[in-house]
């Protein structure tokens, strides 16, 4: 079985591409990181030397604590992110079905309507949402925010989820029909299972916007209870732009939570999308 | 099913959320862009004024500068703004009183301690009404290191001569970039740089004036000399100037690396805690020895009821506070550079706010010159003063043709009363 | 008869897995853009509306200074776009091709470290490249000197010249992530056998992606061409928080997104324009509907044939 894509130089090769863009892809953030630990003389001194005795300085971290409840922005953000995508991910999956499975009147017009929602940003709809939010009362609260979300996540996901759907062999399904299983038990228990990878990756696209939006948490949720992070860390980066330390503590303190979720969860996504692919 | 329990999930968050709000006493909330204020509000001037006031409790909640006018506008719009607006000046406040989100506050207890130029960036064109009780002011000016002018045996430059003059020795010497600006943020150059410098040369208000009535073009030489005396500054900003942003240029001063900062007053606060060295501070030089010296001393904030407020007696009793000598006497030493509207007169402490102060009694003051009326078209006559004197510094632009750009921009739209 | 009720309850199941997604879609979404899009046949006159037909269009098109604006956008917008699609996509394939290869040591490693900067806010990506880029703090112009290149340093996000491209390659650095992971996704979903198969015709290394294994992820870059137009067409948030909504220098970096959030919802002194805002979106909005449909009638029917 010895294969010439094996051959040393090219294994030496991809190790040295692959090396070189993670260090592209970290670098930066190192940078901020390293930094926020350091004072602010030493920060504009030796940019990238490491913290050392005397440069190790935790005040851009007291600054930047002593203000904000970070601990609770972060919650805000979880709840939200974890709120949302589940929601995005069973409409979206059960939508996406019935458009990849059923023929029906209108079914091309139906999938054109909920892919209009990826051209448009939804931005532009923030006073109308605004409004329904205050008749309904959901302004400032987390709802609120889950429920946009939900609708912003949902067109991507269909329109990525129904290009796997109809991937699915017709034969098992219809074998399942035979069976005597209801289109409920089908869609549950015989697709869902088959599309996790993409489910895995249209939860990594949808959660990325939803954590990283800093527009609606400022107009639905403001209140300094339902702060989330990025909104938390975006006012700290205004309110100490002219001290670094603070600013780039509050960098690091909305990276690090990201980061964290991401390693522990990437486990997860990347078995999500291996898993569909060990036939 | 799932619908079902979304109607559920969304009528059981509703009752949630009123439930809520009926709670306290009256509590009023003010929209602010002024984050870097947080701390001020909530440590000095919100105890002062609720000790004082039992039963209502005040929130102040900022949000990021750079968002504001479109964040608020979208909650009055849907009315979820606060109870307390704090007003930016001219347009884009008079907008708002037009549309009818700002409540008229001509008769308010308290407003009589403001002159009408105090009032003038908060008031109809017809003089009639007023909608915000001015805060503060901020005036233009240089800040320099005192160390680096003393070890370089200069003094604080009279003319514009002795300006150059002053530059081109630091530029000699190498210690230190002599000037502390970057035209990244555009507004920099536009702000700290045109209107800083530029009263001097339409003669304040006079100039300003004669601009709105139709009188004076942008094209006409004492509209064009402001921009070719920024075409000079660019020999002496530091390398790669042209993206480095306002922080990084507060940084470079703050940190000792540069001798002269082009300044708001309103760095005063930030730099007292920031800078290891003296300051000082001087007013735009004037052409010759002895002309009169001409500041931008510029109305910036306000503070205005929101007219849908339901707790409006609540808040008018906050807004008399607002226009009251005490609250003009802590915001001004607590905030230095920010300097009180009101008529009594306030005492303060800070030396490097005294000097910008000072100059009042011995220039003539003016207000930027493309805020009133000015800027109410498209294409904006302030958006596009940034574009250009960016454009004119970075030397992509010449004065004169920026002049004729920002005219021909302003004609397109705006057709002074003859 | 066990036929026709048997296709009433299925229709019964279309419903039921269409409705929620539509209600929300349409409640929370549809609804309230449709509500501002139509605000672009409208106009202001004083504080009241009235219907304007097809003025606004025209004043973006015929008026010298709107169609100036527009078009700079829409040219920028354009050159965003073919960076992506000549730089992040070609990489991106590249990584997943390396990174798919069956023996490859530390691949999960490579993998979480590459798809880092995508999970991070446009906040954190705009501020820390500014940083980076500062000409004050100087971590690019000493990493310049490291390597004997200081010279070479320009301040890139503030010549007219360059900054776009700059922007264009930090979006690029961001969101590299997504199509390694949609193009690693494909290649470990393509058979074994298929492989295999290929390998019994000779067929191995670099032959074997371009023979074998492009044609069959060519649906999916399909599909990431698509997201990537989509994506690049409504970008807005990194050139905001990177050069703020005047897209400086001198509107070098203004695209259809920051064109639109400065009409929209005003800036500084200059008030928000809801109905040319509204126009702008109609026009992006078009733009964006006909490359999708582009995709989706023309592309993507061509290449559905190389499906298995």
């Amino acid at each position: 079985m010895a294969k010439a894509t094996n051959s040393l130089p090219r294994t030496i090769a991809a190790h040295a591409i692959l090396l070189l863009y993670t260090v592209i892809a970290l670098a930066p953030v190192v940078v901020i990181v390293i930094n926020s630990f350091k004072s602010r003389n030493a920060i504009f001194r030796t940019p990238l030397a490491p913290p050392t005795a005397e440069t190790f300085d935790l005040i851009g971290y007291q600054t930047v604590l002593g203000q904000g409840d970070f601990l609770l922005y972060f919650q805000n953000s979880f709840i939200v992110t974890v709120g949302s995508l589940f929601l995005v991910l069973l409409f979206g999956a059960m939508a996406a079905f019935a458009l990849a499975e059923y023929r029906f009147k209108g079914n091309t017009l139906m999938g054109l309507y909920l892919a209009l929602g990826i051209m448009i940003p939804i931005r532009l709809g923030t006073v109308a949402i605004l409004q329904l939010m205050v008749a309904s009362g959901l302004v400032n609260t987390l709802t609120a925010l889950i429920l946009v979300y939900t609708a912003q996540g949902l067109p991507l996901c269909i329109f990525i989820l129904s290009e796997f759907m109809k991937q699915v062999s017709d034969d098992l399904k219809d074998a399942g029909r035979i069976d005597g299983l209801s289109e409920y038990r089908i869609f549950f228990r015989l697709v869902l299972p088959l599309v996790r990878p993409a489910m895995a990756t249209v939860a990594v696209f949808t959660m990325i916007p939803i954590w990283n939006d800093l527009w609606f948490p400022l107009i639905l949720a403001p209140s300094e209870s339902t702060k989330t992070i990025t909104l938390g860390a975006q006012l700290f980066i205004g309110q100490y732009v002219t001290n670094w330390n603070a600013v780039l503590a509050a960098l690091s303190l909305a990276i690090l939570p990201v980061l964290i979720l991401y390693v522990i969860f990437s486990r997860q996504l990347i078995r999500g999308i291996t898993s569909g692919a060990v036939k | 099913m799932k619908t079902q329990a979304l109607t559920a999930l969304l009528m059981a968050s509703s009752i949630l959320g009123s439930a809520g709000m009926a709670l306290a006493d009256t509590t009023l909330t003010i929209e602010s862009w002024r984050n870097d204020d947080l701390s001020i509000w909530q440590e000095k001037l919100i105890p002062a004024f609720e000790a004082k006031n039992p039963g209502i409790k005040v929130v102040f909640s900022p949000s990021a500068p750079t968002e504001y006018n479109a964040a608020l506008n979208a909650k009055l719009d849907a009315g979820s703004a606060g109870d307390l607006i704090t007003c930016r000046p001219f347009d884009a406040s008079l907008e708002l009183y037009n549309k009818g989100h700002l409540a008229d506050l001509t008769s308010l207890a308290g407003m009589e301690n403001f002159s009408d130029v105090a009032k003038s960036a908060w008031t109809t064109d017809d003089g009639k009404a007023s909608f915000c009780v001015p805060m503060a002011s901020v005036i233009h000016g240089f800040i320099y290191n005192k160390e680096a002018f003393d070890k370089l045996g200069i003094t604080p430059p009279a003319t514009e001569a002795e300006f150059f003059a002053a530059l081109d020795k630091i530029k000699a010497d190498g210690t230190y970039v002599p000037m502390a600006m970057g035209t990244k943020d555009l507004w920099e150059a536009a702000t700290m740089g045109y209107q800083n410098i530029g009263p001097t040369y339409w003669h304040g208000e006079e100039g300003r004036l004669a601009l709105i009535k139709g009188e004076q073009k942008l094209t006409d030489a004492q509209w064009v000399e402001p921009f070719a005396t920024l075409a000079k500054w660019k020999d002496y900003l530091g390398d790669g100037f042209e993206a480095q942003s306002y922080p990084d240029s507060q940084n470079l001063f703050t940190l000792g690396r540069a001798a002269i900062y082009p300044a708001g007053s309103w760095e005063i606060s930030v730099f007292n805690t920031q800078a290891q060295f003296k300051m000082g501070a001087f007013p735009p030089p004037v052409k010759n020895a002895g002309d009169t010296c001409y500041i931008s001393d510029h109305n910036d904030i306000g503070i205005g009821l929101n007219a849908k407020s339901k707790n409006a007696d609540a808040a008018k009793t906050f807004l008399s506070w607002v226009a009251s000598p005490e609250f003009a006497t802590i915001y001004a030493n607590a905030l230095p550079g920010f300097f009180s509207l009101n008529s009594a007169a306030v005492k303060m402490e800070d030396p490097l706010a005294q000097e910008f102060v000072s100059w009042r009694e011995k220039c003539k003051p003016t207000i930027r010159s493309t805020y009133q009326i000015l800027s109410r078209g498209t294409p904006n006559l302030e958006n596009e003063t940034w574009v250009e004197s960016a454009n004119v510094i970075n030397g992509t632009s010449t004065p004169e043709a920026a002049a004729k750009k920002l005219q021909e921009g302003l004609e397109s739209w705006y057709k002074p009363a003859k | 008869m066990a036929e026709e009720t048997e296709r009433k309850r299925r229709r019964w199941h279309i419903a039921v897995f269409l409705a929620p997604a539509i209600l929300v879609y349409t409640a929370i979404m549809i609804l309230p853009l449709f509500g501002t899009l139509q605000l672009s046949l409208f106009t202001a006159d004083g504080q009241s509306r009235v219907f304007a037909g097809l003025a606004n269009f025209r004043q973006l098109f015929l008026d010298p200074r709107w169609s100036a604006s527009f078009w700079n956008a829409l040219g920028n917008n354009v050159w965003f776009f073919i960076i992506h699609m000549l730089v992040q996509n070609p990489i991106g394939i590249l990584l997943a091709a390396l990174l798919s290869s069956p023996k490859l040591r530390f691949s999960p490693f490579y993998r979480t470290a590459i798809f880092i900067p995508t999970i991070l806010s446009f906040v954190i990506v705009g501020f820390t490249w500014k940083l980076i880029l500062s000409p004050l703090w100087g971590v690019a112009p000493n990493l310049l000197d490291l390597i004997g290149l200081k010279s070479l340093f320009v301040p890139w996000l503030g010549k007219e010249q360059y900054a776009l491209t700059t922007l264009g390659l930090i979006s690029v650095w961001q969101f590299i992530g997504i199509p390694m992971m949609l193009i690693y996704a494909a290649l470990l979903s393509i058979p074994d056998e298929v492989i295999e198969a290929a390998e019994c015709d000779g067929i191995t290394g670099m032959a074997q992606f371009w023979k074998i294994k492009l044609p069959l992820i060519l649906p999916s870059i399909g599909i990431i061409s698509v997201l990537t137009f989509v994506g690049n067409f409504n970008a807005f948030d990194l050139i905001y928080s990177a050069q703020g909504a005047l897209a400086g220098p001198n509107y070098s970096t203004d695209i259809l997104g920051t064109f639109l959030y400065r009409t929209f919802f005003g800036f500084q002194l200059q008030t928000g324009d809801p109905y040319m805002g509204s126009t702008i979106a109609s026009m992006m909005f078009f733009i964006i509907l006909a490359g999708v449909c582009l995709y989706l009638f023309a592309i993507q029917t061509r290449l559905r044939r190389y499906q298995f």
